[in-house]
């Protein structure tokens, strides 16, 4: 279960580029729950998935994930309940190190890490296993550098180490918005299969309105820092893309200007 | 040209060579795996010696002064950590920081005098320049291959522990390591205290090697370990990519240092004038990644273009 009670994030306060990011914002997910986020280039959307990640500290109000209240616990003390996919594939994995090594620093999220082995042979077995399943072949490349993956194979590669460990939620950031279409959607199908596999609580932020209607079993749309339009269920299974660009005018009082997710 | 002085030389540069060697190693720990450049060395670079002789002269025995500079060069790293993660100052400034802090601080330490002479003959050093050419046990080269050896096993199985990898993940990505919760603060601290400890043994052997330490002894230390560590990357970074071999490989990078610098100087060089030449030395290979990469960008050749 998530929580977020009136959310505030101001960036650049009490300057001339003083933006509100979250604006009071307040939701609240199930277990089990895909939500999906869409919303104009400074909604919010990354913000609101940062706001959870603990990235910076938010202004006011109160997250709790999983009845723990982890406003004030820093980035790291939270990694353990989170699994995070980021937009740029170089940012989820270290491209100086192994495949093998990188899964096995996410095997260890939210753990005290020791002086026992880093990396142990059943680990090994486990994670060719996991790679194997992806279908990319990475599991006869463990030893290789990240850095010399493409970045599909990395995003799902981190996808992998997001949920290596079971999150408590699982956020995805734009994931497949820095892939070409074909393997953009060769992600998203694996992200929905592992999530489903899994059960997980997911926040996934896309700028693509198909993909937002057609995953997940919710859907948010966000302007100006806010929640503007909540679908779910059986209405949610109906919608179309000008449904929601409709909607989307109809609640904020503007057209839904943005290239980016008009065109794709 | 005399040849025999030349090689009446070698032994003595080696011995250093691999003393430094040990330095650099601990260079290679801040600026290759934490990915920050410690200016600290230089100031740690006299520390250790200034503990373990002046420990020494009051009576301590030889193991634990060493022990004891090996704790104070951790310190010296703990204050340069402290300065970049729990005050937001930058790392390089940090170390600079810290290294003008411990000028006072060995001084200090020396008892206000900018040198202090141990004598071999009264006190036990463990190594010493005078045994440098005996085919002996007491060999300063034998030693130091022993101290490197246990230094790099040592560092080998740290940074392939849980703890030892989360070091390594802070410096290949800061943002992956807190999301795969690792605090990031306390492996860059813990990275500059490890660092700084293996900088002072460093230098407590120096300053049993050449039987006196002085407060300026460190001066231009991390420009030596980052000539070795280029050397190493130079001539053997093909051919060695086991992290125990990567140390391995920047010890001989710190002998092949000192053994042109033995070569310069015999071909006349003034003395006073090796520091500037270390820098350019060491300024131009810092330089050749850049240029190739810019090269690379401007002919359209893969290198530089990265991995998309």
């Amino acid at each position: 279960m998530l929580d977020l009670v009136q959310i505030r994030k101001t960036f650049n306060a009490r300057t001339v580029n003083e933006k509100v990011a979250l604006n009071g914002l307040s939701f609240h997910m199930d277990d089990g729950d895909f939500v999906t986020v869409i919303g104009g280039n400074g909604a919010g959307k990354s913000t609101l998935l940062n706001a959870i990640a603990g990235v910076w500290p938010v202004d006011s109000g109160t997250i709790t994930l999983d009845g723990v209240d982890v406003t004030r616990l820093s980035e790291h003390r939270r990694a353990g309940l989170l699994g995070r996919v980021f937009q740029d594939p170089m940012t989820g994995t270290a491209a100086t190190m192994q495949i093998e090594e990188n899964l096995a620093l996410a095997a260890r999220r939210g753990e005290r890490r020791t002086l026992k082995p880093g990396i142990t042979r059943e680990e090994r077995k486990l994670y060719r296993e996991k790679l194997a399943a992806l279908g990319l072949g990475l599991e006869d490349r463990m030893t290789a550098k990240v850095g010399l993956l493409s970045g599909g194979q990395r995003q799902a590669l981190t996808l992998l180490m997001a949920t290596l460990k079971k999150p408590k939620l699982l956020l995805l950031d734009e994931h497949t918005a820095a892939l070409d279409p074909r393997t953009a959607a060769k992600v998203l199908e694996l992200s929905e299969q592992i999530v489903t596999e899994n059960g997980l609580m997911t926040l996934m932020v896309t700028h693509n309105m198909r993909d937002a209607i057609r995953y997940g079993n919710r859907l948010i749309m966000m302007h100006e820092g806010r929640i503007i339009l909540d679908i779910s269920g059986e209405e949610k299974k109906h919608l179309t893309v000008e449904m929601l660009m409709d909607a989307f005018a109809r609640t904020s009082g503007e057209t839904f200007a943005n290239d980016r997710i008009l065109l794709s | 040209m005399n040849f025999s002085s030349l090689f009446n030389a070698m032994p003595g540069a080696v011995a250093q060579g691999m003393i430094w060697g040990i330095m650099s190693i601990g260079v290679y720990i801040t600026y290759k795996v934490l990915d920050l450049a410690d200016l600290t060395v230089d100031g740690t670079m006299a520390t250790g010696g200034a503990v373990c002789v002046m420990l020494m002269l009051n009576g301590v025995n030889v193991w634990l002064a060493l022990l004891c500079a090996v704790i104070a060069g951790m310190l010296a790293g703990l204050l340069t950590g402290v300065f970049h993660t729990a005050m937001g100052i930058p790392p390089i400034l940090s170390g600079i920081l810290t290294q003008l802090s411990l000028y006072s601080i060995n001084l200090a330490i020396m008892g206000f005098k900018a040198n202090q002479g141990i004598n071999v003959t009264k006190y036990h050093l463990i190594v010493s320049q005078r045994n440098v050419r005996h085919l002996a046990l007491d060999n300063p080269i034998l030693t130091a291959l022993i101290v490197l050896g246990l230094v790099i096993g040592v560092l080998y199985w740290f940074f392939g522990t849980e703890l030892g990898s989360s070091l390594r993940a802070t410096g290949a990505n800061e943002a992956m390591s807190r999301a795969q919760g690792i605090n990031t603060r306390v492996a860059k601290i813990l990275g500059l205290m490890i660092s700084n400890g293996i900088v002072a043994l460093s230098s407590a052997m120096l300053a049993h090697y050449q039987g006196f330490v002085d407060v300026n002894m460190g001066r231009g230390a991390i420009v030596i370990g980052l000539a070795a560590v280029i050397i190493s990357e130079v001539l053997f970074s093909k051919l060695f990519r086991n992290f125990a071999l990567k140390l391995t490989g920047v010890a001989i990078g710190s002998v092949i240092y000192y053994i042109v610098i033995q070569i310069v100087l015999w071909l006349g060089l003034d003395t006073n004038l090796l520091k500037l030449l270390s820098a350019m030395v060491v300024a131009i290979f810092l330089a050749i990644p850049y240029w190739k990469a810019n090269f690379a960008a401007n002919h359209g050749t893969k290198e530089g273009q990265g991995n998309a």
